[in-house]
């Protein structure tokens, strides 16, 4: 790899004193009468010590940073469970049109009917391909979406007057699913997963008991591969009274093929910054709204966006007495939302499905092509993501992280590594759909190499990355000094 | 490929879903890129926005200035495509953006730490209320009467599953927090207070007085800020002795949009670092020595900490982060008070044209920043549609929340209304 | 790498190590343990005068890939804690039965060392850990 690529001071060591980056009125207090001062002991004494820059220098600054970074936009990113496909620019042209962009979420009604019209097709749309009955779009993210589960779940057992107190959840899930339900005041029981890399209907029904509130479930699980008994499982926590959440972070692999609700899953969260092309934008914003089967729907938080049918009036109704309250201020990421919805409507239902088609295929033959080189420990049934592990290559001494580093100096973005905990140097591979196929020759054809450099110079892989701006980084230096911000001169 | 796998068709690759669709999904036929414009074009035309009327809405989402910068480079897809810098060495953009935000929000709450971005200022305030339980290992929380309503029911919802007990501190005749109930309700059981300011009613409040009595009980101060460019002219939280300070970041770069994407602030004393929700970037060096970024303390997030962690939080908003992060660079240290001294007189001289309006007048003696409550002679409904008649968005009807008050509306003067409009608003109000 | 496991201490399942003698006990956290941790970073210990109760966690320790409770061995008093270790945590890994331990405990039932392991049981216990 060859470019450029600066060292960048921080912005505050770019600073000097006078520069501004934006013309402002210079004569404030034209307007006020008589120079309105606000009494003195709530002026601010020790002004916020911004950054004093040029447009240019700081337009040169985010673009050195920028270069810094890896992206979709650069090349392959194979992040397992965060379905890294490419993100269509129409997303951004229509989430800035002045319509959606500059409306206040309190405006009256009658003047932001586009919006919840928008709105309320989505839920429409997130219903039909889970299989639900009834949506919200108020979570920000895909863990405040199982937050907002949680909190259903709860009330639903409430309103039936049970007082249930634990979760069953598989050792593969995801971190959020056991915080989720922590946040939710409950035990979590970890299910084990079998040698075939599902949950078993016995498992579950070894652990369902009266006090269990719900099952978390992934579904294609965090392995890739499907739960097949996820039906039967459905029966077994049913019948004891239990619910069923599913979460969705891995719809990529079924849209249009499967829909949870159909199995029996009672509500699910989608990912939009997952599935739905939202951007990752370095860590957020994304959405996560939670479907729902019809007797769930009067927990949902409020408000609830309702069409008043004849007048066809959309409307937000407030008077949901079971609701489990807010999650958020407003409506929820509108501005993700906007772009979702967008991506929908350009793909149809017949281009859905074939983009579950295309990322199971994709995946698929990345699978075929390593599974030679790299232990596969689970190895049939893979949809859309592909997990090895670093059996092989640890026999002499290189381990998951060394490959992940050593992926970098091909230019490629290293798989997620040590997730799920239940494989042991977990290499968890997502290509998604929007990757060619010489693209994903490309990403084999290194992970090949690296699997022969293992076995012939294996230091060349313990030492990696070699072509970076920066070698790895002390992250214990970073966790004992804490150093979270910059300190000014004065401050040392 | 499908040579490659082994298998003859793709079906074969879904032959593990015992149970499939059988038929097409009930969704809209696909739209070309044009029609697709088009459609959604339309769609936001039946929308009023703020670029051809003028809004006084303000209520916890701001229409501030937002830079020409901004929006090219948070849409470089460098950073727009990009996810979590879980591999510091191909992330130092994101990480060291995120380091820079970390100092500016620290700067301007005057407080020693932030974290890397929470939802939204009303999550940032509930999870303010779960640290202070966490730290303090107690279970009541005081909640300002003039804490944002929403923030308030958010709240509400993340603690309905704690042992939590929250009470509600009123208000004086003059708009701020009631000191003497703050002191009959604080005990040994009292985790923390929380007092918004500038608080729901736009007024602005020096809670110095209130964090050694907090303290002596064991308890902290959590000040929420749901207008934190009042920071550039009123006092910090840190000057008052804030233990943590959480707002709302929307107004630095990032358009109203309906009211999300939003910007949660999230800052502390650097001794509860480790109780902190969010993700954190610290500094560090690599190999070689030179300096570089990297996530710190994750052990405490979900993806290690699980249902230990302290919070669930996992991708958060860090597109917005950036763009406040650009924004707050480019208005400057000079720009940033200058700013919220524009704001501050524009509020002002409506609200001094409107107390001499027969009928009307300040309902709160209080100091305000941006935002005031103006109490209308009767259906202040009225009002607002002679106002939309006019193309202005006149402001919130408060009543839905704050009973008490009587026919109000909560009025909003950014930097953007133009001077015209002032004029406007209060002729139509004089006719009245 | 051949794990250290003193033969005049005794365990716990938790993989702390105890010292007594007579009815005080020095508690630290084994070998093990912090090889399995990897390099502390940060170090959490109770107040001198504490009261501590068998099987609750008196404290913790972090790494950078994960925080572990650490849980009392015994019930008793603190009477002494290894306050330079909360500055320079890595002491620890370097020496976990000797400059790296925790704290030190007056025993107010002594009975309770009965259920503590010995250096072969706890060696025949990591064995089957990590089977």
């Amino acid at each position: 790899m060859k470019g450029f690529q600066f060292n960048e001071p921080l912005l505050f060591e770019r600073s000097r004193k006078g520069r501004r980056g934006f013309s402002l009125d210079e004569k404030s207090g034209r307007l006020t009468p008589s120079g309105t001062r606000p009494p003195d002991n709530l002026i601010r004494k020790n002004p916020a010590r911004l950054p004093e820059v040029s447009e240019p220098d700081l337009i040169r600054h985010f673009t050195r940073l920028s270069q810094w970074n890896f992206s979709i936009d650069t090349n392959f990113y194979p992040l397992g469970s965060c379905t890294m496909k490419h993100n269509p620019r129409i997303n951004e042209e229509v989430a800035r049109f002045a319509g959606f962009a500059h409306v206040h979420p309190y405006q009256p009604e009658e003047t932001v009917q586009g919006s919840l019209q928008l709105l309320f097709e989505l839920e429409r749309y997130l219903a039909e391909l889970s299989g639900m009955d009834a949506v919200t779009l108020q979570p920000a993210a895909g863990a405040h979406g199982e937050l907002c589960g949680i909190l259903m779940i709860r009330a639903f057992h409430n309103a039936n007057c049970e007082s249930r107190t634990k979760i069953l959840i598989p050792d593969s899930a995801h971190g959020t699913n056991p915080a989720s339900s922590a946040m939710g005041n409950y035990k979590v029981v970890p299910l084990k997963t079998g040698r075939d890399g599902q949950l078993s209907p016995e498992v579950v029904r070894q652990a369902i008991d009266r006090e269990v509130a719900a099952l978390m479930l992934t579904n294609p699980n965090t392995l890739g591969l499907f739960e097949s008994g996820i039906g039967e499982i459905c029966q077994i926590v049913h019948e004891k009274g239990g619910l069923v959440y599913g979460d969705g972070a891995n719809m990529n692999a079924i849209l249009g093929k499967f829909r949870p609700g159909d199995a029996g899953v009672d509500l699910i969260q989608m990912n939009l910054h997952k599935t739905f092309t939202t951007p990752h934008g370095g860590g957020g914003p994304g959405a996560g709204p939670v479907a729902v089967k019809k007797r769930l729907e009067p927990f949902l938080p409020i408000p609830r966006i309702v069409s008043d049918g004849s007048d066809s009036l959309f409307r937000l109704d407030f008077n949901r007495p079971h609701s489990i309250g807010r999650l958020r201020s407003f409506f929820g990421n509108f501005g993700m939302l906007v772009r979702a919805y967008t991506y929908i409507r350009e793909m149809g239902p017949e281009g859905l499905r074939r983009v579950a088609e295309l990322a199971v295929l994709n995946a698929n033959y990345v699978r075929a092509r390593l599974q030679p080189y790299y232990h596969l420990p689970f190895d049939h049934g893979t949809l859309h993501e592909a997990v090895f592990s670093d059996k092989k290559q640890k026999e002499t001494g290189v381990t998951t992280l060394d490959i992940a580093k050593r992926l970098i100096d091909f230019g490629l973005h290293p798989p997620t590594i040590y997730f799920p905990l239940i494989v042991h140097g977990a290499l968890m591979i997502e290509p998604t759909e929007t990757e060619s196929k010489e693209t994903l020759d490309e990403f084999c054809e290194a992970m090949i190499t690296i699997a022969k450099e293992a076995q012939e110079n294996p230091e060349q892989v313990k030492k990696a990355p070699h072509q970076t701006r920066l070698g790895r980084l002390d992250e214990v230096k970073a966790a004992k000094e804490l150093k979270l911000r910059y300190e000014f001169p004065d401050q040392r | 490929m499908l040579q490659t796998i082994g298998t003859e068709g793709l079906d074969d690759l879904f032959r593990t879903i015992p149970k499939k669709l059988d038929r097409p999904l009930n969704l809209p036929s696909p739209l070309t890129e044009i029609d697709l414009r088009h459609h959604l074009r339309e769609l936001s035309r039946k929308n009023r926005h703020g670029e051809e009327w003028t809004s006084f809405l303000g209520g916890g989402a701001y229409a501030h200035y937002i830079p020409s910068a901004v929006s090219p480079l948070i849409q470089r897809g460098e950073f727009l495509t990009a996810y979590t810098p879980y591999q510091p060495e191909v992330s130092q953009g994101t990480l060291q953006a995120i380091f820079e935000y970390q100092t500016m929000v620290a700067e301007i709450f005057g407080m020693e730490i932030a974290n890397a971005s929470n939802y939204d200022g009303s999550t940032a305030t509930a999870e303010a209320a779960l640290m202070a339980m966490r730290l303090t290992d107690r279970g009541k929380i005081l909640v300002a009467r003039t804490l944002h309503p929403e923030y308030r029911q958010v709240l509400e919802t993340y603690l309905s599953t704690q042992e939590a007990e929250i009470r509600e501190i009123p208000y004086r005749p003059d708009g701020t927090l009631d000191r003497q109930e703050i002191k009959k309700n604080l005990d040994k059981e009292t985790a923390c207070l929380i007092a918004p300011t500038p608080n729901f009613f736009g007024i602005v409040e020096d809670f110095s007085d209130l964090s050694p009595m907090l303290h002596q009980e064991g308890a902290l101060l959590v000040t929420s800020t749901p207008e934190p460019l009042s920071l550039g002219l009123f006092k910090s939280p840190g000057e008052m002795g804030a233990d943590i300070a959480v707002g709302e970041g929307q107004g630095f770069g990032n358009p109203l949009c309906f009211g999300g994407p939003s910007l949660g602030l999230f800052a502390a004393r650097r001794e509860f670092a480790r109780a902190m929700p969010g993700r954190l970037v610290g500094e560090t060096v690599d190999t070689e020595g030179r300096r570089g970024f990297v996530l710190t303390l994750s052990t405490r997030e979900q993806h290690i900490r699980r249902e230990r962690a302290t919070s669930n939080i996992c991708t958060n908003v860090a597109l917005c982060a950036l763009a406040a992060t650009i924004t707050l660079a480019l208005w400057g240290r000079e720009g940033f008070s200058r700013l919220a001294r524009i704001n501050y007189e524009r509020a002002e001289a409506l609200r001094g044209r409107l107390q001499n309006i027969q009928g009307f007048r300040t309902r709160f003696s209080g100091t305000t920043f941006n935002e005031f409550v103006l109490e209308c002679p009767e259906r202040p409904q009225e009002i607002l549609r002679r106002l939309r008649d006019q193309k202005i968005l006149g402001g919130l009807f408060l009543e839905s929340w704050y009973p008490e008050l009587g026919p109000s509306l909560l009025v909003c003067v950014t930097e953007l209304v133009p001077e015209d409009q002032i004029d406007r608003f209060a002729k139509v109000l004089e006719e009245f | 790498m051949a794990i250290n496991i003193p033969e005049d201490l005794r365990y716990t399942r938790e993989h702390e190590w105890v010292r007594l003698n007579g009815s005080t006990a020095i508690v630290g956290i084994t070998d093990y343990a912090q090889d399995q941790l990897g390099e502390i970073v940060f170090v959490e210990l109770p107040d001198e005068g504490e009261t501590l109760v068998k099987d609750d966690s008196f404290g913790v320790v972090e790494s950078v890939k994960s925080v572990s409770d650490i849980f009392s061995p015994l019930s008793g008093r603190v009477t002494e804690v290894n306050d330079p270790i909360l500055d320079s945590p890595e002491t620890i890994n370097e020496e976990p039965y000797g400059e790296g331990w925790l704290i030190k405990v007056e025993l107010s039932d002594a009975n309770e060392t009965e259920g503590l392991m010995t250096a072969e049981s706890y060696r025949a216990y990591i064995k089957e850990e990590t089977a």
